[in-house]
């Protein structure tokens, strides 16, 4: 789990709901690359993020993308957050004796554009949260920033500058994390993603 | 431990390894050709397991080499490692994986770009600027991380490899004595004398 290093968190607002990550892919202390993104788009008002070790989290993205796309083929109708929350939970319980080293994140808004985010660890247990998700070699961290910063019903600038802070501020107490973040605010008009550029040492 | 180092420029990817082959403490050869062309514009490094390095990039060199002769088209840089890095992460969770590391240099005829993949024994694949595996890379990552520019040109990026060689002979306890170069461009992969 703290192989490659990652941070990944998510927070609801009013009617909105944003999902952050931080861009770091490192071999223990030594940092490769300052471009890992580690959320990825599975619909067009849904987003998980996957730290962990990195080789899972690209295996996982890829088998997420395929089955969120054969979902959408075989219903006619886009996947809502709780069912892919439960279809994540069962493809890591599938490997619960060599499990996927990742602890998942979900972000995004139902059909009904309620906000909507869980977290699970890595054999799928899943927990749905009504303010914020931590996870990551930061998740310590994420939790005191979040717990600090986040408050009821923030609007979707609020909630960037608030997920921004907590996760840049975490990162910095984190020698496995940072390196620039990208953050995504998800409203029921629109997409927001957003890279910050943040401290690089 | 081998090492191989990837570094991408303007229009070229230059990379280079050490051509020993060891065995225990032993040297048994220099001039050991530590990579594959996978198809004209594609090249693979390879280090870790001596044998799972060679037999693992033949497989995948001749796997790449069939979809060409059966399409008609050559894959893109980024589909060879998309390729090479899936093979891995499932030969990762079978019974015996391959322990190699890899780099891939490739330029891209369509798009006229160069890119370089770094990918690790646990098949971690990324897309970067510059590169290296082994004991070398804790030596000229930084040399990279000062001198490296997206815009240098095939002389720079040699005097840049060159560097990056010279610090990682001057600084390592484990003798380096000499290194090979090749270079991916438009034309396609040649070797250079550093």
């Amino acid at each position: 789990m703290a192989y490659n290093g990652g941070a990944v968190v998510a927070m609801t607002g009013k009617n909105c709901v944003a999902i952050a990550c931080d861009k770091r892919l490192g071999v223990q202390a030594m940092t490769v690359s300052m471009e890992f993104k580690k959320t990825f788009q599975i619909a067009p008002k849904l987003f998980i993020g996957l730290p962990g070790l990195a080789t899972d989290v690209q295996t996982l993205a890829e088998k997420f993308r395929f089955k969120a796309n054969m979902y959408k083929l075989k219903e006619e109708r886009e996947l809502e957050p709780r069912t892919f929350a439960h279809l994540v939970s069962s493809t890591l319980y599938e490997r619960r004796f060599s499990p996927w080293y990742v602890e998942p994140v979900i972000a995004g808004l139902d059909k009904e554009n309620r906000p909507f985010i869980a977290s699970a660890d890595l054999i799928g247990c899943l927990d749905f949260a009504e303010d914020f998700s931590v996870s990551g070699t930061t998740s310590n961290q994420l939790f005191g920033m979040c717990e600090s910063l986040w408050e009821p019903d923030l609007e979707p600038e609020e909630l960037f500058e608030t997920i921004s802070q907590a996760l840049m501020n975490a990162v910095d107490r984190d020698c496995l994390s940072g390196w620039g973040a990208e953050v995504i605010v998800i409203t029921p008009d629109k997409v927001i993603t957003r890279t910050l550029k943040s401290r690089q040492d | 431990m081998d090492t191989l180092v990837g570094i991408t420029g303007k229009d070229f990817v230059i990379t280079a390894f050490d051509s020993k082959a060891v065995a225990s403490i032993t040297l048994m050869k220099t001039g050991e050709d530590k990579s594959r062309e996978l198809n004209s514009h594609a090249l693979m490094l390879f280090s870790g397991e001596p044998g799972d390095g060679v037999h693992f990039s033949e497989y995948i060199e001749r796997n790449i080499k069939l979809y060409g002769i059966r399409h008609g088209i050559e894959l893109s840089p980024k589909a060879v490692a998309s390729f090479a890095r899936r093979e891995l992460a499932d030969s990762l969770r079978s019974r015996k994986p391959y322990a190699v590391n890899l780099l891939i240099a490739g330029y891209d005829v369509k798009t006229d770009k160069p890119s370089l993949y770094w990918i690790d024994h646990l098949a971690s694949s990324v897309d970067v600027p510059f590169a290296a595996h082994g004991y070398g890379g804790y030596y000229c990552l930084s040399v990279l991380d000062r001198y490296h520019r997206q815009d240098i040109t095939e002389e720079e990026g040699i005097k840049l490899m060159q560097k990056c060689i010279q610090e990682i002979r001057s600084r390592m306890i484990m003798s380096m004595p000499d290194f090979i170069a090749k270079i991916v461009n438009k034309d396609g992969i040649r070797l250079v004398q550093l």
